[in-house]
């Protein structure tokens, strides 16, 4: 087991044994591991937990396999692109050759992960795109369709494993519309025709993929029907689908009335309930009363007298909340809070039920689509109080010792609108309404699509780096300058590591900077480098090298061409045809040589090593350490 | 040769009174009770103090914006004779006399009122009528947040000012280029447009974005020029090494320039000191240059040190050590040795005192000569007042697992034995024989046993460790971080023997004479640094808002509140405008791009040169709007209304233009044509309205009753603030 194989294989399993999980990426990648896991007849049992167990009797070939083979077919692919573009058979070769001796490649698509299907997917894309270009002279003949449609489905593959799928996207829709730009231009066209070309695009390269993306969620959201450890990420009324959720199948009521307990949930964090406790403020903190942060318990919407008739809460009624075990009401006052020292502090206040005029809120429902009600799970609620106009909200902060590490509540004094200080009802009890089923509140696929969407954003932009770590850089990536550990510190383990073939990594760096010459093959080439590879020097997320891969594909192949161009010109240029001939083939055969030689060397980096570290002279690897930050 | 002698000398002025009339009102509109309120409004708070830091002569760090604007600012303060002496504290608190509250208002105002007769003069440069051009004034004229803002101690109408210089200097440097390319005034609107630009980046960093517009532009035009056959080859080359000279060399001289004078203006040292670099506080005036004047320069075995962490984050600190152990069992469970805590303390203190030893050697005093510690060398830490070892070995270190723990070793008499050795690495060495210098040495202390590096791991160690900050040993294998360089900053020759003596020794300040410059460059690279990475606290304010709500004014900033009745400065648009300016955007991209399809199958509805026009005016004032706006969307510091000034200026520039558009090319008939000029005028007088009734909380210096302030909430967003009596 390595390194990211706990997370993916983790949630291969989840898909098997459908259970709901959550996770930073698109579905597809998963499934189609869990799929392939599946087919092979594993079980989902094992537990994935850290990197060097031993899978012992678990089947999970099935899963490297399906993994491996997807990253073998990019070698084909890429020969078949550049051959596409270049025509010129050499330097297919010279580019198959260097993908298939790369080692970092061979490593990502060695193990379960989510890489290699998605390398498949932009490459595939790619070549279909390439395919689709070549076929423009026959429009509208079958090949042209079927290269188009699969175009778009490769697409839909790509952006449902990872989101990086986005920039390959990006690269067709530049090619669709210079595509379409010429079309139009060509005035022995009628409109017409340049209508039913747009037409065309929009059906295959924007429907066709969107609703492959959208049944991919479709599917996922089917299978992992059964509550899981992706629950907490989601919304109250999201849990209700998922069994075993223990708002699965629940029958509560539907609309809050004055007297009815409840639980409040807050939107923003993943498992936070209102909540307060005997405990009381410390000394020196605002004013000493009762705790409130966010945990689960029981809160009471106050009546003005119980033995009244039912009366429903409605948006803008004046509230008053007393705590169910401690009967002291929520209060605010003009103390600041604990941690948010702008904010003012919450606390329960009173007793049985009595205060003062610090306890009143005004509750006020954000999305009114179900009326003036308020609805359990589905309404979204803001708490105001009364007095000092600040909102319930939540800093996200956790309290020290004395708050039991619970989370902050405040009453913020800033208005706007953010999930911090929106809130939900989730369970509620009052034996004078009559209970209904869940089912009927459940959000409709569209609400799911949204909200997974918004959590997967949320999840991504939550992966920051600390200011005082390393991290991986975008400009150490072309260069190989740090490669990844996928398992192993010490002599003795089972080592695997991540890093691009040197000598191939020599001859790309060269790749983009002179490929200016290759206007037209090599244009496509250094625009999908160009894609995959700068948007990450803008990105403020965590990231890692393996994130270098896609683009290492397009250099790889901007490489071959590169390289067979530069030798054919420099060989015609120096000398006569017969020996230009010679220079030319010597040339090639030395890059193919020089990168097959380099693999032979790095190759117990892809394959596993065991022994000592590479500083050790008696290592096989000593004297492979060119760059100081390799860490073998 | 004397050419006056035969005929008189004649100079022809014309003066367009155009100009002259919105001058005046420009004038008149943002001068106009200038010193009024007499209190700190809204962000003059922030501005105000460095306005004060300029006056002391006190350097500071802010990390808003390079200096030019603040230099601008407190240009005003001098020349009003303002000594610095005010508490910046609290919005709304009365300035005291001293305080030339006019003078310091008068450098934006004066820039915000030029801005209008500038808006005409850039439309007429773009080819469109007078009547547009004076259209396109009077609605920068009108606007009420324009007004606000222009009134204040802020700096956005600087910014607007120089952001549409360097447009109409642009436009008027590629209209001579037409008739007389190489003359005077086309060298001088050359110049203009690069100084120009570069006075935008110096105010703000945003004008970063209306130079590179410019820049493109430019550089399309000089790409037409390229291809221009009936040009030389040496008058092509000619051409475009003048633009690269004002476009490129001139725009960075200046930012340097900014610099330069703010270094100078700014000598002292003060509270902002610690941000910076030893090496740089030194150079300032006062504060750690009068401890380390005099120091040795080169350390020694048996130099007494104290050691600053570089990279500082999240509070600058120095090695420290004391009596305390690590608690032999963690919170969590873990284990530790136990022995004597080594943390990074951020405040000077007698046990930030180390002293280099020689491994081989059993003094503690440097010899005579000093033998100077070399790059590559391995030494001994000892703790000053402790007199244990610096010491690492394979245990975990308390908050980062991952790292090794970093102890003052005490031996336990258990199988756990010191690992003491440390090779010095300088990471800004010159060469491999460089000597280990005070302050101006950035180096790493690598473990020689486990080639691990100190390191500031960045997190508080729990009360055990009196919360300094935690050091741990770090793989130096797991690549470079500037957390792991540690400078000396105060440093002395160790004199004394004895453990009593040398406590005395190391209480006494340090003191002796040696001056150490940094260059220019390096002081400008560093400060330039610090100055884009600082952090802001990133709080959120009442009024902050998010780039969505700018286009449609769902957001608005209370700027000031009298302190008695409710006269009230508030920063709101003119409504009409705003929306006006957004509708023209969206009917300028449709129409271009209906144009640009129709070209595509050659239909021309426009005649070439009128195409032309159109393009150039969408490139730079549509251009203008979404280089200025979109880029906000990626930005992720707080962010408010009055970020979206500059955007809006320039879609206050396209509309006029559309307008004139539409009824030129899109009104066939005269009878349409009359039509279209009445809903105009209907149109701007309706602005007008909107502008006179939201005047008071533009000026604030009516105040209104509450029923009148309720009527003027438009939007339920808009926070007008109603006194409650």
């Amino acid at each position: 087991l390595l390194w990211d194989e706990t997370h993916f294989g983790k949630m291969g399993s989840y898909y098997i044994n459908r259970t709901f999980f959550f996770d930073v990426h698109p579905p597809l990648g998963k499934m189609l591991i869990g799929l392939a896991g599946y087919l092979s007849g594993y079980d989902g049992t094992f537990l994935f937990q850290k990197p060097g167990d031993k899978y012992e009797h678990h089947n999970y070939m099935g899963m490297r396999g399906f993994c491996a083979f997807l990253g073998s077919l990019l070698v084909p692919f890429a020969y078949l692109i550049v051959l596409e573009l270049s025509k010129s058979l050499p330097a297919a070769l010279l580019t198959a050759a260097l993908l298939t001796f790369d080692t970092g490649c061979l490593t990502l698509s060695q193990y379960i992960l989510l890489d290699p299907i998605l390398m498949f997917f932009i490459m595939a894309a790619m070549l279909s795109m390439v395919k689709y270009n070549s076929c423009a002279n026959r429009p509208f003949s079958a090949p042209w369709w079927f290269w188009l449609s699969l175009t778009g489905i490769n697409l839909a593959g790509a952006l449902g494993v990872k989101f990086v799928g986005l920039f390959i996207i990006l690269q067709v829709g530049w090619n669709t519309i210079s595509d379409l730009w010429h079309l139009l231009g060509d005035l022995s066209l009628s409109v017409v025709t340049v209508g039913k070309h747009l037409t065309a695009r929009i059906l295959c390269l924007i429907v066709l993929p969107l609703t492959l993306y959208t049944a991919t969620y479709a599917v996922h959201f089917r299978v992992l029907n059964k509550s899981g450890p992706g629950d907490g990420f989601f919304s109250s009324a999201f849990q209700a689908r998922l069994s075993g959720n223990n708002l699965h199948n629940a029958s509560i009521p539907e609309h809050l009335a004055y007297g009815s307990v409840i639980t409040v949930k807050n939107l923003r964090m993943a498992i936070g309930y209102l909540h307060s406790h005997r405990h009381l403020y410390p000394e020196g903190i605002g004013a000493r009363q009762q705790q409130v942060n966010i945990n689960a318990c029981f809160f009471l919407a106050d009546p003005l007298d119980p033995s009244f008739p039912v009366e429903f809460v409605r948006h803008g009624d004046i509230i008053r909340l007393e705590h169910k075990e401690t009967s002291r009401n929520l209060h605010s006052h003009y103390h600041e809070a604990p941690l948010t020292r702008k904010h003012y502090q919450v606390t329960g206040y009173g007793i049985n039920g009595t205060g003062d005029s610090n306890d009143f809120w005004r509750i006020e429902v954000v999305n009114r689509r179900f009326g003036n009600r308020i609805r359990v799970l589905r309404s979204r609620i803001r708490l105001i109080h009364l007095v000092t106009g600040c909102v319930l909200g939540s800093s996200g902060k956790v309290l020290p010792k004395w708050g039991w590490e619970q989370l902050e509540v405040t009453c913020t004094p800033y208005l706007k609108e953010t999930l911090n200080s929106i809130w939900n009802v989730e369970d509620h009890i009052n034996p004078k309404l009559p209970n209904i089923s869940l089912d009927v509140l459940q959000p409709s696929f569209p609400e799911i699509l949204l909200e997974s969407h918004m959590v997967m954003i949320r999840g991504n932009n939550g992966l920051k780096p600390k200011d005082n770590e390393f991290t991986s850089k975008p400009w150490h990536w072309p260069i190989n300058y740090q490669g990844l550990r996928f398992s192993g510190i010490n002599d003795t383990d089972f080592r695997v590591y991540l890093l691009g073939n040197p000598v191939s990594a020599l001859c790309a760096a060269w790749g983009p900077g002179l490929s200016q010459v290759l206007l037209q093959g090599g244009g496509q080439l250094l625009l999908g480098w160009m894609l995959h590879y700068f948007p990450f020097f803008l990105m403020g997320r965590i990231l890692y090298f393996h994130h270098y891969f896609p683009a290492m594909l397009f250099s790889s192949m901007l490489t071959g061409i590169l390289w067979d161009t530069l030798l054919r010109l420099c060989a015609w240029s120096l000398a006569s045809s017969s020996l230009a001939r010679g220079v030319y083939v010597v040339g090639l055969l030395s890059l193919l040589l020089g990168t097959a030689y380099s693999f032979y060397l790095f190759h117990p980096l892809a394959y596993g090593m065991v022994g000592p570290l590479a500083q050790d002279p008696r290592s096989p690897m000593a004297g492979l350490k060119w760059l100081e930050s390799w860490d073998f | 040769m004397l050419g006056f002698l035969k005929r008189p000398v004649v100079v022809t002025a014309d003066i367009n009174l155009n100009v002259v009339a919105l001058t005046a009102v420009g004038l008149l509109s943002r001068l106009w009770q200038l010193a009024y309120p007499r209190a700190v409004v809204f962000d003059e708070v922030y501005y105000g103090q460095y306005i004060s830091f300029y006056m002391k002569r006190i350097f500071f760090l802010d990390g808003s914006g390079p200096p030019f604007g603040h230099m601008l600012l407190a240009l005003g303060g001098y020349l009003g004779g303002f000594d610095g002496n005010f508490l910046w504290n609290r919005i709304g608190a009365e300035y005291s006399s001293n305080v030339p509250v006019w003078s310091l208002r008068l450098l934006p105002a004066l820039t915000g009122a030029l801005s209008v007769p500038m808006a005409y003069q850039i439309l007429l440069e773009l080819g469109f009528s007078h009547c547009a051009a004076m259209g396109a004034a009077l609605l920068m004229l009108i606007e009420n947040a324009l007004i606000t803002q222009s009134r204040l101690m802020l700096l956005e109408s600087v910014l607007i000012f120089f952001n549409l210089l360097a447009v109409l200097s642009y436009l008027k440097f590629s209209n001579s280029q037409k008739q007389r390319p190489f003359s005077l005034s086309w060298w001088f609107w050359l110049m203009l447009t690069g100084v120009a630009c570069s006075c935008a980046v110096g105010v703000k960093y945003v004008g970063v974005f209306t130079y590179l517009l410019v820049l493109a532009v430019a550089s399309v035009h000089a790409w037409h020029l390229i291809g221009d056959r009936t040009l030389s080859h040496v008058r092509v080359l000619c051409h475009l090494l003048a633009r690269a000279a004002a476009l490129l060399v001139v725009p960075a001289l200046m930012y340097l320039l900014f610099f330069y004078v703010h270094l100078i203006l700014v000598y002292r040292s003060g509270p902002h000191d610690q941000v910076m670099s030893s090496a740089f506080q030194a150079s300032l005036e006062g504060g750690l240059a009068r401890i380390t004047q005099g120091q040795p320069l080169e350390v020694a075995y048996g130099s007494q040190v104290t050691l600053k962490n570089v990279f500082g984050k999240p509070v600058p600190c120095w090695l420290h050590s004391h009596q305390s152990t690590y608690p032999m069992i963690y919170e969590n469970g873990r284990g530790s040795s136990h022995q004597q805590q080594v943390t990074c303390y951020p405040f000077k203190d007698v046990n930030n005192w180390w002293i280099v030893k020689d491994p081989g050697r059993h003094q503690l005093v440097v010899g005579s000569p000093p033998r100077p510690v070399r790059h590559g060398d391995v030494v001994q830490l000892v703790h000053g007042m402790t007199t244990r070892f610096l010491n690492t070995h394979d245990v975990a270190a308390p908050l980062s697992p991952h790292s090794q723990e970093v102890s003052c070793y005490v031996d336990y008499n258990i199988s756990m034995p010191s690992q003491n050795l440390w090779r010095l690495d300088i990471v800004n060495r010159e060469s491999d024989a460089d000597v280990w210098k005070t302050i101006l040495s950035e180096v790493r202390l690598v473990h020689v046993n486990t080639s691990v590096a100190l390191k500031l791991s960045g997190a508080h160690l729990p009360d055990w460790g009196f919360r300094q900050l935690e050091v741990v040993g770090e793989k130096v294998s797991r690549g470079y971080h500037e957390s792991m360089v540690w400078n000396v900053e105060e440093h002395r020759y160790g004199k004394s023997q004895e453990q009593k003596e040398r406590e005395l020794e190391l209480h006494s300040p340090a003191q002796m004479d040696v001056s150490r410059n940094l260059s220019f460059m390096a002081r400008f690279l560093e400060l330039q640094w610090r100055m884009l990475t600082v952090k802001s606290d990133g709080s959120e304010h009442k009024y902050s808002s998010s780039p969505l709500d700018w286009v449609t004014l769902d957001t608005s900033i209370a700027y000031w509140l009298h302190p008695r009745t409710s006269a009230q400065i508030h920063l709101l648009g003119n409504v009409v405008i705003w929306a006006s300016a957004s509708l023209a955007t969206v009917v300028y991209a449709l129409l271009f791009l209906w144009y640009l399809l129709r070209r595509r199958r050659s239909i021309r509805d426009l005649p070439e040169d009128s195409w032309l026009r159109w393009v150039l005016a969408g490139a730079l004032c549509a251009g203008g709007w979404a280089v200025n706006y979109l880029p906000f969307f990626m930005m992720e510091k707080t962010l408010f209304l009055y970020h979206y000034l500059p955007a809006l200026t320039f879609q206050i520039l396209l509309l006029p233009a559309v307008l004139q558009h539409i009824s030129d090319h899109l009104c066939r008939s005269p009878p349409l044509r009359s039509l279209f000029s009445a809903l105009v005028v209907a149109w701007y007088s309706c602005a007008c309205h909107v502008f006179i009734t939201l005047r008071p909380l533009t000026y604030g210096d009516k105040s209104l009753s509450p029923s009148e302030l309720k009527a003027l909430r438009w939007k339920d967003s808009w926070d007008i603030l109603i006194r409650k009596y």
